[in-house]
Parts: C-alpha cells; structure tokens; sequence
C-alpha cells in the first residue's frame, strides 16, 4: 500500500530524488543514509530475526495449537509437529460462536460508519474552512480519549439501565462511536490538509454546495486515508472489552465476551481455545496488515505520519 | 510519509489566522459540519463524568437503598461530600489498588519502550526480509487483548501443559534429567506474569512509533555526522537520540494512559489476585461497582483514576501540540 493521495503525488512540482509513491521501505533512503544503515551486518540481522521471531511465537504457538487435537494440545514437552485437524473450528461454530462475530461485526462497521458520517463533515471544519479556535477544538477532542472509559463506566451502565438499553447492540454501537470519534477527527483532519486547495477553490466558484464537495471531491481525493481510518476505527472496535462485557448478556454478546465465556464451560480446552482466540483475532490482524503503513498515524492519534 | 508531509508543505495554506473579518452568518455556516461531532463528543464522553462527579458524592449501595432518587436512575441514602474519597485514600484495598496501578502502568511502559526502541533500531536498517519481520512484529498488538490474556495465561503459563514449562521440560529433557521445573507462573508471580503478557502486546506498539520517528531523521544530518567522522554510537548518541525524544514521550505517554486503563488482562489472567496482588484501579472500581454495589465509592475511585490520567495527560497534550505546532509552522 503506498501512502499518498493520488492529489499529493500531482501537486508536488520540482526536482525529488524520489517519486512521491513509495512505500516505508525506500523512503529517505538516500545512497549515504543508505551506507549508515547498512552497519552492522549479519549479527545485527540475526538478531533483528532472533527477536522478531521471539515476538512472534506466542501467535505462531496459538494458531499452530488451533489445528492440533485436545490430546496433542496438552502434551509435556510440547509437540509441534502433531498432525492437523480442522476439527476444534467445526466445533466453535457447532456451539454457536456465529451470533457473537455477528454482534462484533455489527457494532465495528455501524460504528465506524457512523463515525465517519461524523468525523470527515467535522475534519472539513478543521481544516479546509476552520472555524475560530479550531486548534482548541482539536485539543478538545484529543482530551476526550485521554479519560479512562472506567470512570465513566458506572452512569452509562445506570442510564443504559435505565432506558432499558442494557444488553442491546446500538448501546455498543453509540459507545464505540464516541471511543473512536477524535482518533478519526484527527486523522480525517490531516488526510483533509493534503487535498489542494485549488481544486476546492474551483468548486467554490462554480458554487458547488458542502455535501456536493464533500462527496465528490474531498472524499474521493481522501479515500486512501478514509479507508485506513476505517480500518484503525474497526481494529479498537472488535477489540473493546470493558464496556461489552458490562453492558450486554446474552442477545447482544460480542466475540470477545464469547471467549470469556467459552472458556469457562470447557474442559479439556487448549486447543479449542486457541481456535477460538484465532478466529477471533482473525479479522483485526487482516485488517491491521492492511492498514500497515497508516497504523502509526492512527495509534498516535495523527500525530505521527 | 515523509513524502506526504513534504508535498504537504506546498499545497497545505498558511494557518488562518485573520478570521475576525467573517460576519456572523459566515462563522455559522462554518462551524455546522463540525457541530454534529462536537455535541455527540459533548453528550456520550463528558455529561457521565459530570455524573460521576456528583453520584461520587453520595452514600450509595445498591443492597441499602435509601428513599431519595438519583435522576431517576436509583435511589441512594445520603449526600455525605468527600467522605467517600476518603474511603479511597484509607482503604487498604484501594490504596493497593493505587499502587498495583502505578507498578503495573510503569513496568509495562518502561520495558516495552527500551524492547520498542531496541527493535525500531534494528528494524531502521536493510536486512534480508525487513518488510517481513515488521510486519510478524505488529501481530501480538492485533490480537484481541483478550484473546491474547487467555492464551497467555492457559496455553503459555499453565504449569502442567503450557509451553513455558514444557519448553523448560524439553531442555531438563534434552540433558538427561527425567523431569524439567514446574513452575506455576501466575501464582507463583503473578504480576510479573500479567506485566510481560502486557509487555508483549505493547512493544510492538512503541516500536511502530519509534521506527516512525527513526525514520523521519533528515538525512542530511546524519551524512554531515559520517562526513565528521562520528562512528555509529555517536551519532546515535548525539544525533539520533535528541531527535527521538520527542517520539520517546509521545509513545510512552500515549502508552501510560491505554495502559493504566488494563481491564481485560487483569480480568482474564488473574481477576486481581491472588488476594489483591494484581488488582489495578479499573478493575477494583469494576468490583465496588458489580460485585459490593457501592456505587459511591465506585464513582469516587473512578475520579481518582480520571485525575490521574488527566496529570499523565497533560504531559501527554504538551507533547502533541509541539508536534502539532511544529508541523503547521512548515
């Protein structure tokens, strides 16, 4: 995935020692930048791998684990090379793990969505024609992400209760879209700064209206960083805990508040388990690989590109 | 993307700054695309701490209800003002709490930034399969956290058939001995245990961060260092690490406050034991407010966890706005 707009890598005029669509790997290597980072050698290289692979194992141990039988799962010292079953997955969709990815992908993509409804109208509003102050309502937003959610948790638990919202997916739904809201304000709004402005200009003239521009210019131009926002909004999404576990039972249950129950009626349960976590974990890792090169940009809340 | 933030620097406009000109009108109509986002920001993120603030306040448990409504959303005994932050200060299970936090949130931030920052400067160089290698490297920071604390405490430290123990067998095994170590790892240590499960998941994490920054070094200066004849350690000394600082905050504080938010790991490795050796504030103001029903107390803990992370925040927005400042001065 290379990381440009199609608009940045036409309005950049001049001499570059780089075309302007590259990917992580080539960019600011120079020939010079290129000698200093090849010190080291084999060494540092085994090492770089030694580590990485460390990292890895865990994922490696869980997926390998996932297609081993309970028996083979168990063993002490571990075996590896056991041979493979499908069978642990065919039983997690027989004990109905099915309505809770439902339930994870019904909260993540209507959540998004909706956040993007919210976040790009309001990054037009914060970069292309900023209100006053528009720093400090991009500050504000930030500060909105920086309170912990458990401080919260005790007035939404009482007044989802309350309107006998408990146990009912939109609750997620609205949560999530809070959750996520100032990461995508501030992506949009950096993804927004990059659209020239001429062009916006030439809409202005010919009297284009804001969703007209928005619809067929910004979003169009921005659609790389739409769809990495998106993705980043997905990854927290699928993954959020605290509130799913505290706020729905039984109809409205996400994937990982399966998991948590899954492993409590189970008994001999390694390798179902990490069939589960796997499949689980499954969508988010594809959408995190997807996203590479914009995940920096989205964990730091925009504020590395 | 530093090729982005260059092109950026041509078409991007000098800040606005001359907007007192604007009629009244002209302000409205700028501010109504954003207004969707701030009033749904207002009302789900702040009007429930502001609740939480006043039901922090009140005598209130479940089991004992008293006669007088709370907004219609329960009845509570009493108003009884800070009496119940000063159960959070001189209850034992609390202050522990306090504590488990700042142990468990230090630990974590501290060692996955030196593994982070260790990594993103092996993974700055060219070496066979770098693409690769990164990209195994983001894998534990994508798996559900959940998922993750179960395989961690189930399939990694279970002392009969986990893999540490059984690759530790294996070794006893390899040298002739009968039987390897059993070690029970999360009763045995269990912060420990929950502080490298943790720190496993947020190296990668640092590590994105640090490469980034790493990699937005301007090359020019490092070749002036070579052409000076600074060896590798200097230039890393001098030159690398001064620009780093800034990405060295940035990803610890960031860090600090998903961190110090640890619910999941807590809840699926140990449920804050044994005893309340890993309880952390998140999960004990969990237990005031579903297991004891003291929703006072439970509010007024959550308070003290909000102004916690408001003190690492502050840090946190120091650091941004320089960032941001830096890159609108371009």
């Amino acid at each position: 995935m290379t990381a440009t707009t199609p608009a940045t890598s036409t309005a950049v005029p001049g001499p570059r020692p780089t075309p302007a669509r590259i990917g992580w790997r080539q960019r600011r290597r120079n020939k010079a930048a290129e000698d200093m980072s090849q010190r080291g050698g084999p060494l540092w290289t085994t090492i770089a791998w030694f580590l990485t692979l460390l990292f890895f194992a865990p994922v490696f141990w869980m997926v390998l684990t996932s297609f081993h039988s309970e028996a083979d799962a168990a063993t002490n010292p571990p075996t590896p090379f056991a041979p493979i079953t499908f069978s642990n997955y065919g039983d997690l969709f027989d004990r109905n793990v099915t309505p809770f990815l439902i339930n994870s992908a019904t909260a993540s993509i209507v959540s998004t969505l909706l956040v993007l409804a919210l976040a790009i109208p309001a990054a037009y509003a914060l970069s292309i024609k900023p209100v006053e102050k528009w720093t400090d309502v991009m500050f504000f937003f930030l500060s909105t992400k920086f309170l912990p959610a458990i401080g919260a948790l005790l007035p939404i638990y009482l007044i989802v209760k309350r309107v006998g919202m408990l146990d009912n997916i939109y609750t997620l739904v609205i949560l999530y879209t809070a959750m996520n809201l100032p990461i995508a304000i501030w992506m949009m709004q950096s993804f927004l700064a990059e659209v020239p402005r001429e062009i916006l200009e030439a809409a202005e003239v010919d009297g284009a209206s804001l969703p007209r521009v928005l619809r067929s210019i910004v979003i169009p131009m921005t659609s790389p960083g739409i769809a990495a926002t998106s993705l980043i909004c997905f990854i927290f999404s699928w993954n959020e805990f605290m509130f799913a576990v505290n706020l729905t039972a039984t109809v409205s249950s996400t994937a990982p508040v399966f998991l948590v129950g899954f492993i409590t009626s189970e008994g001999l349960f390694l390798a179902k388990l990490c069939a589960a976590a796997t499949l689980v974990s499954l969508p988010v890792l594809i959408a995190g690989f997807a996203a590479q090169d914009k995940l920096v940009r989205g964990l730091s809340l925009g504020a590395v590109k | 993307m530093t090729a982005v933030a260059e092109a950026r620097r041509d078409t991007a406009p000098p800040p606005p700054t001359k907007q007192n000109k604007l009629s009244a009108k002209a302000r409205w109509v700028r501010r109504a695309p954003l207004l969707p986002a701030l009033i749904f920001t207002v009302v789900v993120t702040q009007v429930p701490f502001l609740v939480t603030l006043v039901i922090s306040s009140l005598q209130w448990n479940v089991l004992t209800p008293g006669d007088k409504n709370f907004l219609g959303l329960g009845n509570y005994e009493s108003f009884i003002g800070l009496q119940n932050y000063a159960t959070v200060f001189t209850d034992a299970r609390l202050r522990n709490a306090v504590l488990n936090t700042i142990v468990m949130t230090a630990s974590v931030v501290l060692i996955s930034l030196a593994l982070g920052l260790l990594l993103a400067v092996l993974l700055d160089r060219k070496f066979p399969g770098r693409g690769l290698a990164r990209t195994l490297l983001i894998a534990p920071f994508l798996v559900m956290p959940v998922a993750a604390a179960l395989v961690w405490k189930h399939v990694l430290y279970n002392p009969t058939y986990g893999l540490f123990d059984g690759v530790l067998n294996w070794i006893w095994q390899l040298f002739g001995a009968d039987q390897g170590p059993v070690v029970d790892w999360v009763s045995a240590m269990p912060m420990p245990a929950i502080v490298a499960a943790l720190v496993w998941q947020w190296t990668p994490f640092m590590m994105l961060i640090l490469l980034a920054g790493l990699q937005a070094q301007p090359t020019d200066i490092l070749e002036a260092a070579k052409v000076d004849g600074a060896d590798g350690f200097k230039t890393f000394r001098w030159i690398t690490m001064p620009h780093m600082r800034q990405y060295l905050e940035l990803s610890g504080l960031l860090g600090s406050i998903y961190i110090l938010q640890t619910f999941d790991a807590v809840f699926s490795i140990t449920q804050g034991g044994p005893g309340t050796a890993t309880t952390n504030l998140p999960y004990e103001i969990y237990l005031t407010m579903f297991r004891k029903y003291e929703y006072g107390e439970a509010a007024a803990a959550g308070v003290v966890t909000v102004i916690g992370t408001i003190i690492v925040a502050t840090f946190a927005l120091r650091v941004f706005s320089s960032l941001f400042r830096e890159e609108h001065k371009r």
